[in-house]
């Protein structure tokens, strides 16, 4: 089994709202400041992988934000007019207005363009060798296998042509578990983790793509174990509530509410870690970063979870 | 004359009926017309868009408002998904619900312990059924209709096409709400990376289907190769694509021009209903930053786009208890004293064990009030806000039946 960071791609990807790309740049951050020259690249059009570096905007040209930690934002046309120009030599940057405007449509209309515009360009720098390791902020979990099968789509659909030949070598870097991987990032709710086991299940079948590790974002954290919850149950007796109130000269109640309410929150979480680890194969490594109770978010956020990340790694 | 009559005639009653609430007292809620609740939003409306981003509970918030709909308002209300969750369909008491709408049982209502005023129904988008009913619906003839199902790109296309899964919610939503089966139709909308994909969609399609490139690529291969200023398009496109796949979308698209002006006049009919004054949108978001960043993009695009921007639904909110400063003090000397306060205690079980018991108890309430704080910010620091915002907070459980949805829906309904 190939460590997390010792792969050379790693794509991660997650249900919306579980925090993909804040791991993203936690594990690009870490692999940086481990001494691997690291490419982050965010493939999604909104663009806030700046964010969580605060270290300004990302273009398609990468930027090194800090000692080996490179940042772009993948823009499909960008990468159809570097394609052009490094495989295919056609100088076109004279005549690059027809293709601008006729781009989006080609995109649009022939599957799989987009998708392979991104992969290609991604799996271009890690056959290049220009970085250590490819750190992709990938499309969500519902589009993830998507991307990962163009290059193979391509190849059954296009029956000849400058792409069907280029895709060979990227399915050997996609597919080679010693370079590629994704990470899946996932809530411990109920929905993130049933879109995670069924696209284990998805990668598996239908990719030849190796799944790197599933990382469990916001762990909430036990606050007792039986004996203290116990102790707990006890304390909450009306008396020794007031017992209390009279020593802090307060009112203790919300902080009890408060534990209260943690309890019930993480209790009902395990049960869907519990269910994650159960249904994905158990060879398969689950990294679990814990809630972060911070008032921060950007980049202090994003060193912090790396921090954890380490502390699992 | 009588035209001008009833124009004389309005501005000489507006003036009045302000005076009316002004001189009365503000702070009574039946003096003025406004919406304050989602009750009475949705009494007033035929639409509702529920939209935000992925994962803050926008289906089960859908699902919820629709289900009070249909308790409280009465009438025929309608639930329509894209959400292909089992879960939602277990809830609302139905086996499993398609592209044709289902009844909610009155069973599922009984064992939630409410006799609903009106009907319940639900149904779920089916991209690409959806798709095969419109070219059923457009195709000029029979053949062309066939030619279009069968080709070998319809299936990839008909999933991908121009945010096909957008712009065919607003397809459906037009179809049912013209149909004139329901009083009230609840939307949840499919997630979109970008909000404005999905107001844009209908436009779009109608802009695509109008457009030369369209006409251009469907025009027949030997005129399109004379054409001066498409050559470098046709040679880079050639070369990266090969001859006989373009010409297979080629093929494709000229089929599918056929079908255009049904198209272009359906997708302006579909753009219409979005603005329309029936039309409600709610934005559901929980407090959590990127979400909430997303929510205010989309209030601000709903703004732009005169759209109407009916409530926010703030989901996962934690109790306000936790930020009151009060306690802080209190958590805090749980914390430095609780070797002492253990002592007070008594004959609970081990000074020690209790002492530990109540510093994390401490402990956890100060973590929790960083993150309440953090989102009360959040929630203060929203640009624009409709009349109506409701807070929900977080359910001890994942809701699972009808009592859950209806559970939650008493939290925003009021």
């Amino acid at each position: 089994m190939t460590s997390l960071l010792d792969r050379k791609l790693l794509f991660v990807t997650g249900k919306g709202g579980v925090g993909k790309s804040t791991i993203a740049a936690s594990i690009g951050l870490l692999a940086a400041e481990q001494g691997k020259k690291t490419l982050v690249c965010e493939v999604d059009a909104k663009g806030n992988l700046a964010d969580f570096y605060e270290a300004g905007d990302t273009t398609f040209e990468p930027r090194e934000l800090q000692p080996g930690l490179w940042a772009m934002s993948m823009n499909t046309e960008e990468s159809l007019k570097e394609y052009l120009s490094l495989q295919l030599k056609i100088p076109l940057l004279a005549r690059i207005g027809p293709l601008a405007r006729t781009f989006d449509f080609i995109a649009t209309a022939a599957p799989g363009v987009k998708e392979i515009l991104t992969v290609g360009k991604l799996a271009w720098e890690v056959r290049e060798k220009n970085y250590d390791l490819v750190v992709v902020d990938a499309v969500a979990s519902g589009h993830i296998v998507g991307q990962l099968t163009a290059p193979q789509g391509i190849n059954e659909l296009v029956q000849v042509g400058m792409i069907r030949n280029q895709t060979q070598w990227m399915l050997d870097i996609l597919n080679d578990p010693a370079q590629t991987g994704v990470v899946i990032v996932a809530a411990p709710e109920e929905m993130p983790v049933a879109e995670t086991i069924e696209l284990v299940e998805r990668l598996q079948s239908e990719t030849e793509v190796d799944v790197a590790a599933i990382v469990v974002n916001r762990v909430l954290p036990e606050l007792f174990n039986e004996r203290e919850e116990a102790l707990f149950d006890k304390v909450r007796v009306p008396k020794r509530v007031a017992a209390l109130n009279e020593a802090v000269g307060g009112d203790v109640g919300p902080v009890l509410d408060a534990a209260e309410l943690a309890v019930t929150l993480r209790r009902s979480r395990a049960g869907h870690l519990a269910r994650l680890r159960e249904s994905v194969p158990s060879s398969l490594p689950l990294l679990y970063v814990p809630y972060l109770f911070t008032r921060s978010h950007g980049a202090r956020a994003t060193r912090q979870v790396a921090e954890l990340l380490a502390e699992e790694l | 004359m009588s035209p001008a009559k009833k124009q004389a005639k309005k501005p000489a009653t507006k003036p009045a009926k302000k005076t009316g609430p002004g001189s009365n007292g503000r702070g009574k809620a039946d003096a003025d017309d406004k919406v304050r609740t989602l009750e009475q939003l949705l009494a007033t409306r035929e639409i509702v868009i529920s939209c935000g981003a992925g994962g803050v509970g926008k289906t089960t918030t859908a699902a919820a408002a629709a289900a009070m709909a249909a308790v409280h308002l009465g009438g025929k209300v309608l639930v329509l998904t894209v959400d292909p969750a089992r879960r939602l369909a277990s809830a609302l008491g139905i086996e499993e619900f398609g592209n044709t709408e289902v009844r909610v049982p009155d069973a599922a209502f009984a064992a939630a312990g409410v006799q609903p005023r009106g009907e319940l129904w639900a149904a779920m988008l089916d991209t690409k059924k959806s798709w095969d009913d419109l070219i059923h619906r457009h195709a000029p003839d029979e053949q062309t209709r066939e030619q279009i199902l069968a080709n070998s790109l319809y299936q990839n296309i008909s999933a991908r096409f121009v945010q096909s899964h957008d712009y065919i919610a607003m397809e459906r939503l037009y179809e049912i709400h013209t149909s004139g089966e329901y009083d009230l139709i609840v939307v949840d909308t499919p997630p979109t990376r970008n909000a404005l994909d999905f107001l844009e969609a209908p436009e779009r399609m109608g802009d695509f289907f109008s457009s030369k490139l369209l006409r251009w690529l469907t025009a027949p291969s030997k005129s399109r190769l004379m054409t001066m200023a498409s050559k470098p398009f046709y040679t880079v496109a050639d070369r990266i694509l090969g001859t006989q796949f373009l010409a297979d979308i080629a093929e494709f698209f000229s089929l599918f021009q056929t079908m255009a002006p049904g198209f272009v006049e359906r997708a302006e009919a579909v753009t219409k209903i979005l603005a329309d004054k029936r039309t409600t949108f709610v934005v559901v978001s929980t407090l959590e930053s990127a979400p909430l960043h997303e929510a205010e993009f989309f209030i601000e695009a709903l703004g732009e786009k005169r759209f109407h921007l009916g409530a926010l639904v703030l989901n996962k909110v934690l109790p306000s208890y936790l930020r009151r400063t009060a306690t802080t003090g209190v958590a805090k000397r749980m914390c430095s004293d609780a070797d002492e306060l253990a002592a007070t205690l008594g004959d609970v079980g081990e000074v020690d064990d209790v002492a530990r018991v109540l510093a994390t108890v401490g402990e956890s309430f100060l973590n929790y009030q960083v993150v309440a704080k953090r989102e009360a910010e959040q929630r203060a620091s929203l640009a624009r806000s409709p009349d109506v915002v409701a807070a929900v907070p977080y359910f001890e459980s994942d809701i699972f039946d009808l009592t859950g949805l209806l559970a939650l829906g008493d939290q925003i309904w009021r």
